[in-house]
């Protein structure tokens, strides 16, 4: 019985990071238990073999139990990996030296590191948007759209004030931020919920209205005066996010120099609330239930409405936050195209990371590296574009998201074989 | 005055179906996917897919229907690897789906950049290797007439052979999926899947069969993009007219009539948005170019949020059967 309960536990995608309610951790862990039910076993042979069954299995399920939440993403992006390439000997080129340059392009020297860590903070933003989102059993394309109208508002507010305290202007930022991106997924969410529109389609064609939107602004209204190039005057050093080599060498370090700021910290602070948000609140149970099963969330007393828009405000709310880090933190002024697809990689991070945030912030720092080291291919190797990396997500989406199963399976039997020899 | 709205009319009517042609390829080809409950939302990468397997085939052997044959191809190669994720391994539809669209708007550009140096595009094809005008019998001999002349010169005659395919297509799909037992079986496992297998009938076939339809009608449409509306392949040249065939199918209701209504009202939604394009309107002076780009979107949720409420899916859409043990 408890096998069965326990493969069951390993089904389930949302809480197989083991932080949730596991009914069965406790039996796993105590050994006394098992030994007693030995000692107990009584000549009834179906009895008998339910009771090794359990002895068999403990070590296994142990071991399991942080294995596969952890094997499996790696399993997955190495099929990934593979399939890439093969695109890449398509083209007429080594894989090998692509996979080593990309690897010393990205954490090569400090530098690298922390460009790296620069594009990771995007994504774990724009992946916890996603993975919220999904908890809820919505699937957010919408996170580019959101984080562009989030980076309006950033924008609007770092033009606008003059003299503003630094602390000041960073606070409502965060706040103007977050209110941006979550209005743009409120529209979306609020005719999923009231109207039945559904909301991947609804969300994508929000992303189109929001790049026409951005690109009338940038190019009629706010461009800087007798500029050809549509993006904003720069802004006010003041209102500029600190870099992660000044707060450091005041703390008296020295790092390299990279766009690496603040919001990285911002963005890690912000897997902790989700991870809080969802496991330990009422209202990310209410959401975790809903995702799960909606009807029996409805019989519960939970409402529908209110839960699709709470996920989409805060999966949008995270989206708009990764505006912090591009606007503030290193363009200091708004340029056309400014979420450059982070939206559609926070899907491909937020499903490697199997949606939770200690998963997103590993495959946010994975996917760092596959842009910053993804450049340097294209400087080293002119034949793979920048494009490759999109190729590279994309199917990671495939592997990670829909083939979940068909590598699940494989995986979990490897894994449990030597149990059932012993 | 008259004669100017009346030549006004007449190009409105004659952009409208150029532009319906490749919506209504795609919608259709969702519309055996969806029918048969497989969320079909790959149908903007299928395109993308066919329309540059069409244009660079079509560049290196200067045949437009090698080009076809290779866009169809492609395009069912991705619609048996949709069918692999979600059918074979009762994957999530919507993601793997996402997942085919993310990858092909990187690999056209990847492949096109590595084999014709063109950042990305493919080489303009001589009007050999594209789908050039097709004068219905007749066209020049009804000319003089005043009103029917150029209305059948215009709008009727002079498209391209697949816009003609596209029109045929709607009564031909009507026909099998409501007509033929292949159409009873798509719809039953659409609707139930288990009583179909009951039946003794493969879900797992029907649904690849209708993916396979969705494959062959997705790469009509790319084929139409890139080798008779455009003489290229240019990157993300799909921009959005996938999404925009789902919206209408679901705005039809899954039915092939409603669907070529609601091709019809993208595509003019689309044509007016070319027309208005830096012409004074009253009242408003002249609307920006890209807020008068972003019509057929706002228009898509619009008619999204006004209608969908009442339109009933296929009951078993989205769901991967998963055979009793």
């Amino acid at each position: 019985m408890s096998g069965e309960r326990h493969e069951h536990e390993l089904c389930s995608r949302r809480t197989s990071f083991g932080l949730g309610y596991r009914p069965w951790l406790r039996e796993s862990t105590n050994f006394g238990d098992t030994d007693a039910a030995i000692s107990n076993a009584s000549d009834d042979p179906t009895q008998r073999s339910v009771t090794i069954r359990l002895v068999s299995l403990s070590p296994t399920r142990v071991r399991l139990d942080w294995v596969v939440p952890v094997l499996l993403p790696v399993v997955n992006l190495a099929v990934a990996l593979l399939l890439s390439a093969v695109v890449v000997v398509l083209i007429g080129e080594s894989p090998g030296r692509a996979l080593r340059t990309l690897a010393s392009g990205a954490f090569g020297d400090a530098e690298s590191v922390g460009y790296t860590l620069y594009y990771a903070t995007n994504f774990v933003f724009t992946g916890l948007a996603v993975a919220v989102a999904f908890h809820g059993g919505l699937f957010n394309i919408g996170a580019e759209g959101q984080a562009y109208i989030g980076g309006l508002c950033v924008a609007l507010l770092c033009l606008g004030v003059g003299s503003w305290p630094t602390v000041l202007v960073v606070a409502v930022a965060i706040v103007i931020a977050a209110v941006g991106g979550a209005a743009w997924a409120f529209v979306p969410a609020w005719l999923q919920a009231h109207r039945g529109s559904h909301v991947v389609i609804t969300t994508i064609m929000f992303n189109f209205i929001a790049s026409s939107l951005m690109t009338y602004l940038l190019v009629n209204v706010l461009i800087k005066p007798g500029q050809q190039s549509p993006e904003t005057r720069e802004f006010e050093p003041s209102t500029w996010l600190p870099q992660l080599h000044d707060v450091v060498r005041w703390l008296g370090w020295e790092i390299g120099r990279s766009p690496l700021n603040l919001a990285f910290v911002f963005s890690l602070i912000a897997g902790l609330l989700v991870w809080f948000y969802l496991w330990h609140t009422r209202w990310g149970y209410e959401l975790r239930a809903f995702g799960h099963n909606a009807t029996a969330a409805v019989y519960a007393g939970i409402s529908p409405a209110s839960t699709v828009v709470t996920a989409m405000a805060i999966s949008g709310a995270l989206a708009g936050l990764m505006s912090l880090n591009e606007v503030m933190g290193v363009q200091h002024r708004l340029l056309l195209n400014m979420p450059g697809g982070a939206g559609f990689v926070g899907i491909a991070v937020a499903l490697m990371g199997r949606n939770h945030p200690v998963g997103i912030v590993v495959a946010a720092i994975l996917f760092g590296a596959l842009y910053q080291g993804g450049s340097e291919l294209s400087f080293d190797m002119p034949k793979l574009t920048r494009d490759m990396v999109v190729v590279i997500q994309g199917l990671i989406i495939l592997v990670c998201g829909a083939l979940e199963h068909a590598l699940r399976s494989p995986v979990e039997a490897l894994l449990r074989r030597p149990a059932r020899v012993e | 005055m008259i004669a100017d709205a009346f030549l006004i009319v007449t190009l409105l009517a004659a952009a409208t179906v150029r532009g319906a042609a490749p919506l209504i390829l795609a919608a259709l080809g969702g519309l055996f996917a969806e029918r048969s409950g497989v969320v079909d939302i790959g149908l903007e990468g299928k395109m993308l897919t066919a329309a540059f397997a069409a244009a660079a085939t079509a560049a290196v052997t200067g045949s437009v229907w090698a080009g076809l044959a290779a866009g169809i191809a492609a395009s069912v190669l991705f619609a048996l690897m949709h069918g692999f994720a979600c059918v074979t391994h009762h994957g999530n539809q919507v993601v793997s789906g996402m997942a085919l669209n993310i990858t092909v708007s990187g690999l056209t550009v990847v492949l096109g950049y590595a084999w014709f140096r063109e950042g990305g595009q493919t080489p303009l094809l001589a009007p050999g290797a594209r789908f050039g005008p097709v004068d219905l019998p007749g066209a020049s001999a009804l000319a003089p007439l005043p009103v029917i002349g150029s209305i059948y010169r215009e709008v009727i005659s002079g498209h391209n052979l697949l816009v003609y395919v596209a029109a045929a297509a709607v009564p031909i799909v009507a026909w099998l999926v409501y007509r033929t037992r292949f159409g009873l079986r798509l719809r039953a496992v659409g609707e139930s899947p288990g009583a179909v297998d009951t039946a003794g009938v493969s879900v797992a076939a029907t649904r690849y069969m209708a993916l396979v339809g969705s494959g062959i009608l997705c790469g009509l449409a790319g084929a139409y993009l890139s080798t008779a509306h455009h003489a290229s392949f240019i990157r993300d040249m799909s921009a959005g007219k996938g999404y925009l065939a789902l919206a209408a199918l679901i705005f039809g209701q899954w039915r092939p009539l409603p669907t070529l209504g609601a091709c019809l009202l993208f595509a003019f939604a689309d044509a007016v948005q070319l027309r208005l394009q830096g012409t004074p309107l009253p009242l408003v002076g002249v609307v920006p170019v890209q807020l008068i780009q972003a019509i057929p979107y706002v228009l898509t949720v619009c008619l999204l949020a006004g209608v969908v409420g009442r339109a009933v899916a296929p009951r078993a859409i989205g769901v991967p059967y998963v055979k009793e043990r």
